[in-house]
């Protein structure tokens, strides 16, 4: 509470002594509560504690939807606006060990009032209180979809407002991409609440369960997705620097290429999915390097041109490498064109232009950029400004002009960090070092011509 | 991905027998269900055309769970709903079982339809399985559902007693479930050549999430048709949606997991380190005897990625040994290269079992090494012995040397393990 803004503080105890009033008004005035079923009231407040002590988490990384409203709109249905403010209010003893009792009370505060806002749109827009009957049926849509917008709406602005005071997430951090996907499910999980509403009938209490354990497995698998993910995040990055480990320079170059095209990719706009696609392809671009044999790429001065043969077939052994994997599918073509250069004097097709693949346009320009601005055995690392020049100057003969600005724009809002300077190996530890890099723009492999 | 390994170890790719079983008899069931059905005529029309649009939807929406295990949950739960179904808005179920046989097999078909359109031929065992495990409960519990409506319906003045209706769907659906994955199980232990117990544990540690929730589902379906009349379709639909998501996001992962691993372990192959194919055939190698060891999936799983990564500390080395074969390399040379896998793997921070598993590749049996390791070991040797031969007397002589060198280098159960094994290959290779 201390570390709050006073505005936030302001708004904290407007928002709890709203809901403390309408509570009060509702309870103490009759005829409220009178007819209540207690102990329907009682089943659902326990349904939503405990679905508010596991939150789940769905699509978005920052926010937590919990299932729990659908309890306080089967309320709504069943008992009322009171009910379902009552319903709501239970939020403040959730079972999660270390949550202060600020956000506790916030929690429950804003719950009542949604409850009561959602309860009132209700019975406003036509619906009845009190087991549904067959002959609602699907007329009962209209008010329930009618709650729901009020719950939704209102609880959205309510945490919004409050996020916002307490400046815990900048305005641009949370995109409207992900808004819109958290308002869906909000929506989706309305359903849950007719659901329960509806087999009261029937079954009673009974029937939240039967609705809720599908969620709840949904949770368990959607849980174990989560964690397969962040373990295949992490394999990948591992195996990669191991393909690395060959040449002591050049460490941590495929996060780094990956991080920046997928810099690149979202400057352009690229959709979830193919930003997966990309940050994985920029991971793996290399992996065919290692089919390059080392005494060509540690050799000093000219190379003949079947060693330079070698090296231009790297992009075609990576991708030998990784055709197995399904998902990567467009990321295929990034890999095996990387190479390719704008005027078309690329390896290992020749393409030009527009010709060229656009996941391998910008993994060429991130490539480039990360190589210059990391030491290498035969120079220091250059400046960001000087290899931003220096893509700038090879925009439109070996870059895409486009990604390169692009890169140039991202570049200005999320800053860069280079690698840390590497330390001159140690003489006596066997290190393997390389005299030429491929990707180097400012440095490109002298061939002997054979003729 | 997982059949394409299942071909190699056993080239003949047909069906087996009970597959064959399973197939005939729910093509009959069928054909008896349709012609019935077509000759009575369609009780409560409406009703059979809801539920069968939705067993189609689910089965258009179908996924692969990792193991090769198609699954259907929205189209399971759908078919368990008809098949539970006591009324609809008050209005009593009269359809028979051979009904509900019917609306299931049309809808399959309807919904596997787009899927043959597009190329993905439709797994015929796995879609048998889910309409025997549905005409099982109907034909259960539809002989039942009159006086269970009897019970249940709504009197003048009061509400309807559902709890016995319940219970009696509660207890038949768990029974149709185990009887579903009794059949799987028995299914996949013929199929990878595992013991039926170690089967039976696999497909229940796999299939009890969802069945759980596909149970669940199918009864909220039956009791949601009573009280919210054809409206609980689309309303029911969206509980199990969320399931369905979930999982696919599961099970897409799960694939890529292993496909980038089995990908990435060739980098050693392109890198000169390894022969071509190695690591692959060491890791079916080690898989089959992992399986003929009785070893569970999650084992095997760790197994695979331990063996197709055995190698991967080569990369750390200067320069290829020559020929790669690390059982003629020299031991302290070996050990160091299992230590440096090691540190790779352990660098993603989660594998701990499989980085240990590489890191004891070496040791000798009176070392106490995991299981897995052993296998390894047997199996990298026998690779590095015979280098993708087929030839008989080649793979005979590579295992007199194992077995020679048996309970001190190699664990002799590993390496007679691998003699039946390789045995059953080198028999099919031959035909």
């Amino acid at each position: 509470m201390r570390e709050l803004p006073w505005p936030a503080k302001v708004y904290f105890v407007a928002l709890v002594g709203t809901a403390g009033l309408l509570l009060a008004r509702g309870t103490l005035m009759p005829p409220a509560l009178t007819g209540v079923d207690w102990s329907t009231l009682l089943v659902l407040a326990l349904l939503f504690l405990l679905c508010e002590s596991v939150p789940t988490l769905l699509n978005v990384p920052q926010v937590a939807v919990s299932v729990s409203y659908s309890a306080a709109l089967a309320a709504v249905v069943l008992v009322g606006p009171e009910g379902a403010a009552l319903v709501g209010l239970t939020a403040v003893f959730s079972v999660r060990p270390g949550l202060p009792l600020v956000k506790r009370l916030f929690n429950g505060g804003q719950y009542a009032i949604c409850g009561y806002a959602a309860g009132w749109a209700y019975e406003r827009a036509g619906g009845t209180l009190g087991l549904p009957h067959v002959s609602d049926f699907p007329g009962i849509l209209v008010p329930y979809a009618a709650a729901t917008a009020a719950f939704v709406a209102i609880n959205f602005v309510l945490t919004a407002i409050m996020l916002n005071l307490a400046a815990v997430v900048g305005r641009d951090q949370v995109s409207l991409r992900s808004v819109a996907q958290f308002l869906a499910s909000y929506v989706g999980y309305a359903i849950f609440g007719l659901l329960i509403a509806a087999l009261w009938s029937t079954v009673e209490s009974i029937s939240t369960v039967l609705v809720l354990l599908p969620l709840f497995v949904a949770r368990w698998a959607l849980g174990h997705y989560h964690a397969e993910q962040r373990s295949y995040d992490a394999t990948i990055a591992a195996l990669c620097q191991a393909v690395e480990t060959k040449d002591y320079y050049t460490r941590g170059h495929c996060t780094r290429v990956s991080a920046a095209s997928s810099m690149i990719g979202e400057e352009i706009g690229m959709g979830t999915e193919r930003l997966r696609a990309i940050r994985y392809a920029g991971m793996l671009h290399d992996v065919g390097k290692l089919g390059v044999p080392t005494k060509v790429l540690q050799k000093e001065g000219r190379l003949t041109e079947e060693e330079y043969a070698a090296i231009q077939l790297h992009p075609m052994r990576g991708l030998e490498i990784v055709r197995g994997i399904d998902f990567l599918d467009e990321a295929y073509a990034g890999i095996m064109h990387h190479h390719e250069r704008h005027d078309g004097k690329g390896y290992p097709m020749g393409l030009a232009g527009p010709e060229i693949p656009e996941f391998a346009r910008i993994i060429a320009v991130a490539d480039a950029f990360d190589s210059m601005t990391s030491d290498r055995s035969y120079r220091k690392a250059k400046t960001i400004e000087f290899a931003v020049a220096e893509l700038q100057k090879n925009a439109g003969t070996q870059f895409d002009p486009l990604m390169v600005s692009a890169f140039v724009k991202a570049l200005g809002r999320d800053g860069w960090h280079p690698p840390e300077t590497v330390p001159v190996p140690p003489g006596d530890l066997p290190v393997e070092t390389t005299m030429k890099d491929h990707d180097d723009p400012t440095a490109p492999i002298q061939v002997v011509s054979e003729r | 991905m997982r059949e394409r390994r299942l071909a190699a170890v056993r080239p003949s790719q047909g069906l087996d027998s009970g597959q064959l079983l399973l197939i005939c008899a729910a093509g009959m069931l069928t054909v008896a269900a349709i012609s019935h059905t077509a000759a009575v005529g369609l009780e409560a029309p409406r009703v059979a055309v809801g539920f069968g649009a939705l067993i189609a939807a689910g089965e258009l929406a179908r996924l692969t769970m990792p193991g090769n295990r198609e699954v259907a949950p929205v189209s399971t739960a759908a078919a368990l709903g008809y098949a539970l179904l006591l009324d609809v808005g008050g209005a009593e179920a009269r359809h028979s079982a051979l009904q509900v046989v019917a609306v299931m097999a049309v809808g399959m078909i309807a919904g596997g339809l787009p899927h043959v359109a597009v190329g993905r031929p439709p797994r015929l065992d796995a879609m048998a399985r889910r309409l025997l495990a549905g005409s099982l409960l109907a034909f259960a519990y539809r002989p039942f559902a009159h006086s269970l409506f009897e019970s249940a319906r709504d009197r003048p003045g009061e509400h309807g007693d559902w709890w016995l209706a319940l219970g009696v769907m509660a207890v038949l659906v768990t029974v149709m479930l185990t009887a579903d994955v009794v059949i799987a199980a028995m299914l996949r232990a013929e199929q990878v050549r595992t013991a039926f117990g170690v089967a039976l544990r696999d497909e229940i540690r796999m299939g009890a999430p969802l069945g759980a929730a596909v149970a669940a589902s199918g009864m909220l379906l039956a009791l949601a048709s009573h009280s919210m009349d054809m409206t609980a379709l689309p309303a029911f639909a969206a509980p199990l949606l969320v399931t369905q998501v979930a999982f696919r996001k599961y099970a897409g992962i799960r694939a890529t997991y292993l496909q980038t691993v089995r990908a990435l372990s060739r980098v050693t192959e392109v890198g000169g380190y390894v022969e071509p194919g190695h690591s692959r055939r060491v890791s079916q190698l080690s898989l089959a005897i992992g399986r003929e060891l009785g070893m569970s999936e999650p084992q095997l799983l760790e197994l695979e990625y331990a063996a197709l990564m055995h190698d991967i500390g080569q990369l750390s080395l200067r320069d290829p040994i020559p020929g790669g074969a690390t059982v003629l390399a020299d031991p302290a040379q070996a050990r160091r290269i299992a230590e440096l896998g090691a540190e790779v793997i352990r660098k993603t921070g989660v594998l701990h079992a499989v980085a240990e598993i590489v890191r004891r590749q070496c040791d000798t049996v009176a070392e106490g090494p995991p299981a897995a390791s052993r296998i390894i070991k047997a199996a990298n040797a026998y690779d590095d012995l015979i280098s993708g031969s087929t030839d008989r007397d080649r793979a005979a002589a590579a295992l007199e040397r194992l077995r020679l060198a048996g309970g001190t280098e190699y664990d002799p159960a590993v390496v007679e393990a691998m003699a039946r094994v390789v045995d059953r290959l080198v028999l099919v290779t031959r035909l």
